[in-house]
């Protein structure tokens, strides 16, 4: 059963990818495939988390009975059932978006196809063991998100997929060489057991440069300062749909294998990367919140945020301790929630007054009330205001920067978070609460872009009244994860 | 040999960097191609160099012969290079869209995402 539960979120995709493709020149079919799939892939990785959740330990899955210094393993602990489960959410409501929005020749030029393999590659990254299959899965998932970005058919989406995939395919060298280093050094590719390996060699300038050739390679994916500048160009300019699922899990991907090389195999580094860390993570949201500040286009506005709130995470990583990599857990599934609705609710907003630039809109508040009242969610929940779950991710990870007295970083975020606050409020004012230039400029918003922000919305308040027994289950997963890393269990033991 | 190959994949990277930061977007895909390579290149190498025999076990032994080269690294190669290959086909469509698009092969012409 358990090798079935951790096989199936990759399975279902790919094979739905090709059902996708064959039936993408029907106009019903190609559609309402996209949720349908969607949904079973969230039933799916639901039951994976629940066999998860009452394991003793990871579970492991040797594909084709080699075991572990050869064959590829898959590897499911708490960490990677929670970004599977949030995955699958961010993946149906999306598609639940897309099916209002994307027309119907983007749907025979096969959207949905590339959609599926997009999850598949994710839900791949979240669940394997293997280094090198990590790169196979991070390749999945860019050839996909290349061709759906493209497939947005918007003004300048060449232009901004070109440094998309330029930058990407300098991060997959670094990457590749990264495992070139390590297999010649340790010999092993398998996670586990380049963990072993690695504590015992120490600092051995191999491995020190190998861990440089990840970090930027993770670097790039993640989204963090100074490596973030692709990110800005490319996610406004495409459809919405597709911009909300990868604003939402895209640069998390990232963010997680550096949680898992740094926080796991390559921990004994922790004394050269933690401090790195910290100061990447705070002049990341620095960056972040004031490119932000100064933009006018409400995708990018919400684009520049992605990379200030990647800083926030990527700060839970540079503590290194148990408790912060459970609040960076806890931030990392607020923040996905949190962003794809956010891109959603652009949508909705540009779908009704026809514009995403803030001088051209307004008076949304008197035309569209309950999508104003919908975005509010999101915005007061990226600001960090209570009882929504911004709040407590920031209250959790900053409770821990106090105890390791980083208390510069703790100025530094609870600062950001107000000019988070200020670009939100921004964005309200000028959209919903200022009338608008152009009267009789609104049109009546559509139900089925609205579902999937109300599903959202929802689930940020869920987590807002249920803190305690995420925090709890954010707890163990970390805990999975730091023992993952051999010098850790060592060292508890003497 | 180790050495020796050791520099071409400097060279190759060096190239490679140099001709990423041209401003003309063909040359950037050219060095996207050269990187490409030094990274297979790399991989290829860092495992050993076996000399004389290839990794493959003759049709009456049990095992592979003696100083074989790591199979497991030439697979790895065989993948990365397809996934290359792949990825720089569809590179070079996109830069043909976007030339196509902006009329024009300078990094500048994609200025109009940054605002």
């Amino acid at each position: 059963m358990e090798p079935v539960a951790i096989t199936l979120p990759i399975l279902i995709p790919m094979l739905l990818s090709l059902a996708a493709w064959l039936s993408r020149g029907s106009a019903v079919t190609s559609r309402w495939l996209l949720p349908a799939g969607m949904a079973t892939l969230l039933g799916a990785s639901v039951w994976l988390f629940l066999i998860i959740n009452v394991a003793p330990g990871p579970i492991r899955v040797d594909f084709g009975g080699w075991e572990k210094p050869l064959g590829i393993s898959f590897k499911a602990d708490l960490f990677a059932a929670i970004m599977v489960v949030v995955a699958a959410v961010i993946g149906f409501a999306g598609s639940l978006f897309a099916v209002s929005e994307i027309g119907r020749t983007i749907w025979r030029k096969g959207y949905g196809t590339f959609y599926f393999l997009l999850l598949a590659g994710i839900n791949g990254a979240f669940l394997t063991n293997d280094l090198f299959n990590l790169f196979v899965w991070f390749e999945v998932m860019l050839m996909a998100s290349f061709a759906m970005l493209v497939l947005g058919r918007r003004k300048y989406v060449f232009e901004g997929a070109t440094k998309y995939v330029v930058i990407n395919m300098v991060s997959s060298f670094f990457f590749l060489s990264a495992l070139g280093l390590l297999y010649g050094k340790t010999g092993q590719l398998n996670l586990d057991e380049v963990a072993l390996r690695l504590a015992n060699s120490g600092t051995d300038p191999v491995i020190l440069s190998t861990a440089a050739l990840f970090l930027m390679a993770f670097g790039i994916k993640a989204g963090v300062f100074p490596l973030y500048f692709w990110l800005p160009p490319a996610y406004p300019n495409t459809g919405f749909a597709t911009a909300a699922v990868f604003g939402g899990l895209l640069t998390k991907v990232g963010v997680y294998a550096l949680f898992r090389v740094f926080g796991g195999a390559f921990g004994f580094l922790s004394d050269v990367t933690g401090p790195l860390f910290l100061v990447v993570g705070a002049l990341t949201m620095i960056a972040g919140v004031l490119g932000a500040a100064s933009q006018f286009h409400i995708r990018r506005i919400l684009s520049f945020h992605i990379v200030s709130q990647i800083g926030y995470i990527v700060l839970g990583l540079g503590l290194f301790t148990q408790g912060a990599f459970a609040a960076a857990i806890f931030y990392i599934v607020h923040h996905i929630l949190v962003k794809t609705n956010l891109f959603l609710a652009a949508g909705a907003i540009a779908a009704t007054g026809r514009s995403e630039r803030l001088e051209k809109l307004g008076g949304l508040l008197k035309s569209a009330p309950l999508l104003a009242f919908l975005f509010l969610i999101p915005a007061l929940s990226l600001g960090g205001i209570p009882p929504l779950s911004g709040f407590f991710a920031k209250f959790l990870l900053l409770r821990e920067a106090f105890r390791e007295d980083a208390y510069l970083y703790v100025a530094i975020a609870l600062l950001v978070g107000v000019v988070t606050l200020f670009s939100m409020i921004k964005i309200w004012g000028e959209a919903f609460w200022k009338d608008s230039p152009r009267p009789g400029g609104t049109e009546p918003y559509r139900l089925m872009q609205v579902i999937p922000i109300a599903m959202l919305g929802a689930m940020t308040i869920t987590i807002g009244f249920m803190v305690e027994p995420l925090f709890e289950l954010s707890e163990r997963a970390a805990a999975q994860l730091i023992q993952s890393n051999p010098m850790y269990v060592e060292s508890t033991e003497e | 040999m180790e050495v020796f190959i050791a520099v071409m994949v400097g060279c190759l990277a060096a190239c490679g960097t140099r001709m990423l930061l041209q401003r003309s977007l063909f040359r950037v895909l050219i060095g996207l191609a050269l990187l490409a390579q030094a990274a297979n290149v790399l991989v290829f190498t860092a495992a050993g160099l076996g000399r004389g025999d290839a990794a493959i076990i003759g049709p009456r032994a049990e095992m592979l012969p003696e100083g074989h080269p790591d199979p497991l690294a030439q697979a790895l190669v065989l993948t990365a290079i397809v996934i290359s290959f792949g990825v720089l086909a569809f590179c070079l469509v996109l830069l043909k869209r976007t030339h196509r698009r902006t009329g024009d092969e300078d990094v500048d012409a994609l200025a109009h995402t940054e605002s």
